[in-house]
């Protein structure tokens, strides 16, 4: 039922590459010379076992982290060096491991904030609420409720997120992200502590993110059902070493990712 | 019987037509789009109604045909409604939370064509029973999303269908004329629409209506209460149930008032509080659910704000219902309920969205008389209905003024009523069906020979006031072993009064004593755990917990006092309970779609733990399969507690009482 198909994608742009990346922590390498690329319109998935760098490669793909080698292309830019903020200008959005929201904060006020960088007006035409402004507020809060409407959270709109069930505020935290209306959305473990329900939705909603917004998702999971069920791609991570990247079918018959899942005798 | 319809007005389309030449520009129905309310005018409405209902004639749908309609309140499933009918074809609204199993059983027996859905959810559910559906052709939804890469060859978005209609007219002439024709050739006795009932007993059953009695039924309750075009209702309840059909659409389509769809299913509070309706109908249910909630957050209320609360709700009681019956009140008195209702009623009806009701139902099951005078003394005008899907709802309906929490009123204008010598409540009314579809049995099965519906329902008029009253299923009412009376209903409604009390099912018949299984409010235990430092990790173990079986044992007790009072239900006094470990759940069948209990499937399906109720153990080991909303299935097992009762002794009535 997905819109491109894998031909399609195979074909495709390419929308961010890294090449030959590290990146270490004192002594601790986290990274080691990975590269593989992400094209427009898919769904990435990165996995590995736990303290595979994942999370790094995600923290170094929105500038976070700056490896000590590696370039990374984004948008046909290449780029060393880069601040999450220049990221986020950039288009890439993303949602954390553990929720990062604003907590006492309404829903909808959380999914406003992620159109700050969109607003054009400067923070005392904000506060005077008039004229240019005011309307510019009315269309960000326009396309605000179209995510409202997208993720089902209508009846939580005015709700403290704090006060929110944990698979509300993943929720919410996914509709902050795509209020910046990201060319690339990277999802940390979207689905961690949820129950069936919960990811069940959530899958549901990244498919129809991917679907229906055309945005390219890049998603950490560790859910390999999850994982094989949405994902176009696959780019799987051991100690910080690219070990196999391919098709869900290809990974999952890969002998050096049976080994890094189940382990293997030394 | 009804006076009888005129011909230009005795189908619902005919009425579309009727409104938006009467009133055009008055709101016909509002949803909330992108948070925002939208407005659509009887002029509007039948544009769109027009547009779509030749778009489904170009698809192929005609006259005699089936269409489902499965969703929930959406303004274009309401079109769906009323395109179907100007094209003489019949809807069958489903229910929306209809598991897959029980939507295909209602869409195969009706030999639907063409269906009319709301979202990927319901057309996914369809898809996955269509091989059990050959007779299904089409499939039109109203939310697209999702759906964008499904083969459209037999599935349509509604907006298309509509702009494909509207294009066709506009260049059609013929096509325009011929729609006004086939409107026009609506009669009065064509079925209007099926509706399938809860199926309280057994599968569900298809009710058939025909247009002139729904528009017969409706007319006269729209001059009972004296509903306008200007009136407003909030359509919120399930689209397939009768209470929703005769409410908001019969209702009205027939006095033009406009009803509004709220936002999504979670979000009806707070939009009702938007809308402010003029007329509302709620589940008793529902009331409680709200007063429950209402409760909890006076506990968290300031010192200040609670004593006020309390004190203003005394004086309430003592005087509220007065006032609204129009019965003398000392003149104290009026100015403390006047000053009550600047301070308390009135704030309390807005937070609740009641600010505006002029008239309030309730039915479906019996009220509690406290809760139902609680409303009452707010100064809302809350009265009670008893009717059902046969009868197209209405049987009797209590006047203004004449309000008496125990009786559901007298019958309503046309109807005619009459008590079996059995017990059994029987009718002949405007709005009575004409046929149980495709089951002639079933249909001789209810009819008398003489042309009354058995109701199933026993009830006796009120000597006093010529009100009746509803006991419970006829065959409901039962017998403990030494002959004692048992209403189950009356005990359990007893019982679900107290805020901590979710649901009641009472055992008994053919018994020794009267044993109940307990459902807790996790709402408002839960509040009273946090309050009281009791620690839990999930509903059940809060359930097993002993300090909530110390609160529920009070809760009996007290309701032992109280119907101990009544020498006839006094046998009737409850002396062994437990808390089940789990939420009685529609999925799992154990409640019907409205909620209503399954008794006897419910003592089937813990029949371990009916066991332990009477055989004087402890405790009992229970395991059942609960089915999850996706349809996969699970088994929960669980240690349940039983505890005995302490029970007022009943002194013979020996003449005494009498």
């Amino acid at each position: 039922m997905r819109a491109p198909s894998a031909s399609d994608i195979a074909a495709g742009e390419i929308l961010l590459s890294i090449e030959n990346v590290s990146l270490s922590f004192g002594g601790v390498r986290a990274i080691r010379d990975v590269s593989f690329d992400i094209k427009k319109g898919e769904v990435r998935a990165i996995i590995g076992p736990n303290g595979a760098g994942k999370t790094s490669m995600l923290n170094v793909i929105n500038g976070f982290y700056q490896p000590q080698q590696g370039r990374i292309t984004f948008k046909g830019e290449t780029r060393s060096k880069m601040q999450p903020h220049d990221a986020a200008r950039g288009g890439i959005a993303r949602t954390f491991q553990n929720v990062a929201l604003f907590k006492g904060m309404s829903a909808l006020d959380n999914i406003m904030a992620g159109r700050t960088l969109k607003m054009k007006h400067g923070f005392l035409w904000q506060l005077l609420r008039v004229g240019p402004a005011l309307n510019e507020e009315i269309a960000h809060r326009h396309r605000v409720e179209e995510i409202i409407d997208f993720l089902e959270i209508q009846a939580i709109r005015k709700v403290p997120v704090a006060r929110l069930p944990y698979g509300l505020q993943k929720r919410v935290e996914l509709g902050r992200a795509l209020a910046m209306e990201p060319d690339l959305l990277l999802l940390d473990e979207p689905m961690a502590g949820m129950n069936l329900e919960e990811k069940e939705d959530m899958s549901r909603f990244i498919i129809d993110v991917n679907d229906h917004f055309g945005t390219t998702i890049a998603l950490i999971e560790h859910d390999m059902g999850v994982v094989m069920d949405l994902s176009d791609r696959v780019v799987v991570l051991d100690h910080g070493v690219k070990i196999a990247d391919g098709t869900p079918d290809h990974v999952k018959q890969d002998q050096n990712v049976i080994d890094a899942y189940l382990g293997v005798a030394h | 019987m009804a006076r009888p319809v005129p011909a230009d007005a005795d189908t619902f389309p005919k009425l579309l037509i009727r409104n938006a030449r009467n009133f055009g520009n008055r709101p016909a129905m509002r949803h909330k789009d992108l948070g925002i309310w939208q407005t659509l005018t009887w002029a509007q409405l039948l544009d769109e109604v027009r547009a779509y209902a030749a778009g489904l004639h170009r698809l192929g749908l005609k006259r005699g045909d089936t269409m489902a309609i499965v969703g929930a309140n959406r303004p274009r499933l309401y079109e769906s409604l009323m395109s179907a009918q100007a094209l003489g074809v019949v809807p069958v609204p489903v229910y929306a939370d209809a598991v897959a199993d029980e939507l295909s059983y209602v869409l195969a027996h009706a030999e639907v064509r063409f269906a009319a859905v709301e979202d990927q959810e319901q057309v996914d559910k369809i898809l996955s029973v269509s091989e059990r559906l050959p007779k299904l052709e089409t499939m039109v939804y109203d939310e697209p999303r999702g759906l964008r890469d499904y083969d459209h060859t037999r599935l349509h978005s509604i907006e298309d269908v509509i702009a494909d209609g509207r294009k066709a007219l506009a260049e059609d002439a013929g096509l325009a004329a011929w729609l006004d024709a086939e409107i026009a050739a609506g009669k009065g006795s064509d079925t209007s629409i099926i509706l399938y009932t809860s199926g309280t007993t057994g599968q569900s059953k298809g009710v058939v209506l025909s247009a002139e009695r729904c528009i017969g039924a409706s007319s006269d309750t729209v001059a009972f209460d004296s509903l306008t075009e200007k009136d407003e209702a909030l359509a919120y309840l399930p689209l397939a149930w009768v209470g929703d059909h005769y409410l908001n659409y019969a209702q009205g389509l027939v006095a033009g008032f406009c009803m509004a769809c709220p936002e999504s299913g979670d979000t009806a509070m707070a939009d009702l509080r938007e809308i402010g309706p003029t007329f509302f109908f709620a589940p008793p249910r529902s009331f409680e659910q709200m007063l429950t909630r209402l409760m909890i957050r006076m506990e968290d209320a300031g010192f200040i704000k609670r004593q006020l609360f309390h004190h203003f709700i005394g004086v309430a009681r003592r005087y509220g219902e007065k006032i609204l019956n129009q019965q003398p009140v000392p003149l104290h008195g009026r100015f403390a309920y006047w000053l009550g209702n600047i301070l308390v009623y009135g704030p309390l009806k807005n937070v609740l969205g009641l600010s505006n009701v002029r008239i309030a139902y309730t039915a479906g099951e019996a009220i509690g008389p406290d809760l139902f005078s609680f409303y009452r003394s707010l100064g809302l005008n809350l009265k009670q209905l008893y009717g059902q899907t046969e009868a197209f709802l209405y049987l009797t309906a209590q006047p203004d003024g004449q309000i008496y929490a125990d009786t559901v009123g007298p019958a309503l204008p046309n109807v005619d009523l009459r008590i079996a010598e059995n017990g059994e409540v029987q009718f002949k009314s405007p709005g009575m069906f004409v046929s149980y579809f495709k089951d002639d049995a079933k249909t001789k099965e209810t009819m008398t020979p003489d042309g009354y519906v058995k109701t199933g329902d026993a009830g006796f008029f009120d000597s006093k006031t010529g009100h009746l009253k509803i006991i419970d299923r006829a065959k409901d009412v039962g017998k403990l072993k030494d002959g004692t009376l048992f209403p189950p209903k009356y005990v359990e409604n007893k019982l679900k009064f107290f805020p901590n009390i979710r649901e009641a099912v009472a055992y008994g018949d053919g018994r020794d004593f009267v044993a109940v299984m307990i459902n807790i409010d996790l709402a408002a235990v839960g509040s009273w755990a946090e309050r009281n430092n009791v620690i839990y990790g999930s509903y059940q173990e809060l359930a097993g917990h002993p300090l909530v079986y110390d609160m529920i044992q009070k809760n009996i007790e007290e309701t032992n006092r109280s119907l101990a009072e009544d020498k006839v239900t006094a046998g009737a006094q409850v002396r062994r309970f437990l808390i089940l470990h789990k939420e009685l759940d529609a999925d799992d069948g154990e409640v019907t779609r409205t909620q209503k209990v399954r008794r006897g499937f419910v003592a089937e399906r813990y029949a371990p733990l009916v066991k332990a109720l009477y055989d004087g153990s402890k405790e009992a080991d229970i395991s059942t399969e609960v089915t999850f909303e996706d349809g996969r299935k699970g088994m929960l097992s669980a240690r349940v507690k039983i505890r005995d009762v302490a029970t007022v002794p009943v002194t013979p009535a020996l003449g005494k009482a009498a």
